[in-house]
């Protein structure tokens, strides 16, 4: 049965094939489209500074998917996301370098991270918990020491440079044109991690996070998996890199710290561990979070307020005392993230205005 | 019932269990334990608390390795095989404690079950709808879609597992395993906790699964009348050793199983004034009550 209403008020699908689509209503699958042919104007419209951060939520969007599948979705931890990404980085401005073209050298940029990000990951079929967190703090500590040893790959504490990103000799670089390397990218990688969560293995990963013993049982290879969603992670954490490098043009040692890693962390849990959009709804929570914390910050300066309380310099830390608040507010009322929020919402259309 | 195995063509020896010692330090769980089923039997252990039976159902599925003996199935020696390739030599189980995937939907924990029948891996299934991914999720979504109308669980396929009532999860748990199209089927404890009509259900499922589906089952059990009007053949553990193995009516009868149970012989004994053979369920009944 066809259904023209925004929300269904039951199951109206009749094959297997309506029944697990990625999108739960046709509407909801116009939107998404919508969404992308309305960004594909974007450019066109906006400024570059608002330009500037979606292409920020996009390429830290990836990454944090990325960070989503390994702790969200298969139930590890890791502290040491940012280091993937850097990896991603400096892999492409070596490759790059080398003469590769940038596109190719982005996607080889991923595969070379992924090799790191499974090295890394072999140690965690063995252990859990906050025993992973520490070995997972070792390759954060490991791969920082080596980006500023390794001269010939990194350039050291100098840093690299990129290549401009350009497709048959057509100049990408510039927010108006980037956005689009950015925007193909980021709807590739999450659909593919969409389709991966409604098929074997996405499945057998949530397996094994939920109940190990008896996803052994029904014979899902432990080792494999936890190792796999490893891989896939630094995979993402990879291409974000790279995007990131070849957008700045310039990759440095710098910013990829631990408090780096605890961000992509905060991302996931605003956003919701285990949820495709909660990854992108924690990403542009924290991207926009410092800018309106900065205008608040900038109302404030000179005010009476101001004034009355001496603030002065401490105004500009108040940004970062709100972004502490606000996760901590997160933790303790939404522990389940926005995209907790949002389904619950959706539950409440679905059957409004009767929804006793 | 009782009695002959009804289901498939009885004869062939399934799973052979040759003088199974397990020891955790000091402590021996399984005291040489020997017994063998066969294709399309129900066999149940029976036996006290902390007689080993779990654990040797552990033996039988790979969670634990035997410190001595072999365990055999369709001829192959499984004693050493990871656990993980049980599963896709045709052994399932349920777990005594539930054990199933709590975030994830009644469907995708099902469809866990045919992860070794599934062949699409991480590239095809991202890549979905190129490479077959799809087809094959939705041919398998059919083959789930048969269990689930078969264990009645129609109106909870969507519903989030960790938010089931006991007595679904335990079906739930059933289906997972039967998904796994098992030859060989360990339940633990199927029916524990569980009210009188939901038991009714589970035994009915459990003597379909045999019959119709021609399943082999190994089931643990604490409900003597179950367990002696559904299976064909009883073994009972005790302090890690077989101290009974038989047909239900015999094993009811033997005096080591009177003694387990209830003590000397001094104590007063209840099969005196009931006939075992006529009504055992009901002897038992009492008796495990």
């Amino acid at each position: 049965m066809a259904t023209t209403s925004l929300r269904p008020c039951g199951d109206y699908r009749s094959s297997y094939r309506a029944d697990q689509t990625l999108f739960d209503t046709r509407l909801s699958m116009l939107f998404c489209a919508g969404g992308v042919v309305l960004l594909l104007f974007a450019p066109f419209v906006l400024s570059g500074y608002v330009l500037s951060l979606m292409i920020q939520i996009g390429y830290l969007g990836i990454a944090a998917l990325g960070l989503n599948i390994l702790v969200g979705f298969s139930g590890q931890i890791s502290i040491g996301h940012a280091v993937f990404y850097g990896f991603g980085g400096f892999a492409s401005c070596y490759l790059s370098h080398k003469g590769v073209p940038v596109p190719l050298a982005i996607v080889l940029a991923g595969l070379w991270t992924t090799a790191v990000g499974l090295l890394f990951g072999l140690p965690a079929a063995r252990v859990k918990g906050l025993y992973l967190a520490i070995a997972t703090l070792a390759a954060q500590f490991i791969l920082q020491d080596f980006f500023v040893r390794a001269t010939w790959f990194t350039g050291g504490t100098s840093g690299a440079v990129a290549e401009p990103f350009t497709l048959f000799g057509f100049d990408m670089s510039g927010d108006h044109r980037y956005f689009y390397v950015v925007l193909f990218f980021f709807v590739v990688l999450y659909l593919g991690a969409a389709n991966l969560m409604r098929s074997r293995d996405g499945r057998a990963l949530v397996a094994v996070r939920d109940h190990y013993l008896s996803a052994e049982m029904m014979g899902v290879n432990l080792t494999k998996y936890r190792t796999m969603a490893f891989g896939i992670s630094s995979f993402y954490a990879g291409i974000a890199g790279a995007l990131y490098a070849h957008y700045i043009g310039y990759m440095s040692v710098e910013g990829l710290d631990i408090l780096f890693s605890i961000q992509f962390l905060a991302m996931i849990i605003i956003g919701g561990l285990g949820s495709v959009m909660g990854s992108l709804l924690g990403t542009i929570f924290m991207v926009l979070l410092p800018e309106l914390t900065g205008a608040l910050a900038g109302a404030l300066q000179g005010s009476a307020i101001d004034k009355a309380l001496h603030l002065k310099d401490g105004i500009t830390y108040m940004r970062e005392m709100l972004i502490g608040a606000v996760i901590i507010l997160f933790l303790i009322f939404e522990p389940d993230g926005l995209a907790h929020r949002w389904r619950q919402i959706k539950a409440y259309w679905k059957l409004y205005p009767f929804s006793y | 019932m009782g009695g002959e195995p009804s289901g498939v063509a009885a004869g062939a020896t399934l799973l052979d269990v040759r003088d199974v010692s397990l020891r955790f330090g000091g402590l021996r769980a399984l005291s040489e334990v020997s017994f063998s089923v066969e294709k399309g039997e129900l066999f149940s252990i029976i036996g006290p608390n902390g007689a080993g039976k779990t654990s040797l159902l552990n033996c039988i599925s790979g969670r634990y390795s035997p410190s001595e003996g072999r365990i055999g199935f369709e001829g192959r020696d499984i004693t050493r095989l990871k656990p993980n390739k049980r599963a896709a030599i045709g052994i399932g189980r349920t777990f005594q404690n539930l054990a199933l995937f709590h975030h994830m939907s009644v469907l995708d924990n099902i469809m866990v079950g045919r992860h070794h029948l599934l062949k699409n891996n991480f590239l095809t299934g991202a890549l979905y709808w190129i490479g077959g991914a799809q087809k094959e999720e939705l041919e398998h979504r059919r083959k789930v879609e048969d269990v689930i109308d078969f264990l009645d669980i129609q109106h909870v396929r969507k519903a989030t597992a960790g938010t089931l009532s006991y007595g679904l999860r335990k079906r739930v748990e059933l289906a997972r395993a039967v998904a796994l199209e098992p030859k060989l089927i360990l339940l633990d404890e199927p029916m524990a906790g569980m009210n009188l009509e939901e038991k009714e259900d589970m035994a009915r499922y459990i003597v379909d699964l045999n019959e119709e589906w021609g399943m082999t089952i190994i089931m643990i059990e604490h409900d003597m009348g179950v367990v002696m009007d559904i299976s064909h053949r009883v073994m009972v553990l005790d302090f890690g050793r077989r101290i009974a193995h038989g047909q239900p009516a015999e094993v009811l009868a033997d005096p080591h199983v009177r003694k387990a149970y209830l003590g000397e012989e001094d104590v007063e004994d209840p099969f005196e004034q009931e006939a075992p053979a006529a009504t055992p369920g009901a002897a038992v009944r009492q008796l495990s009550a």
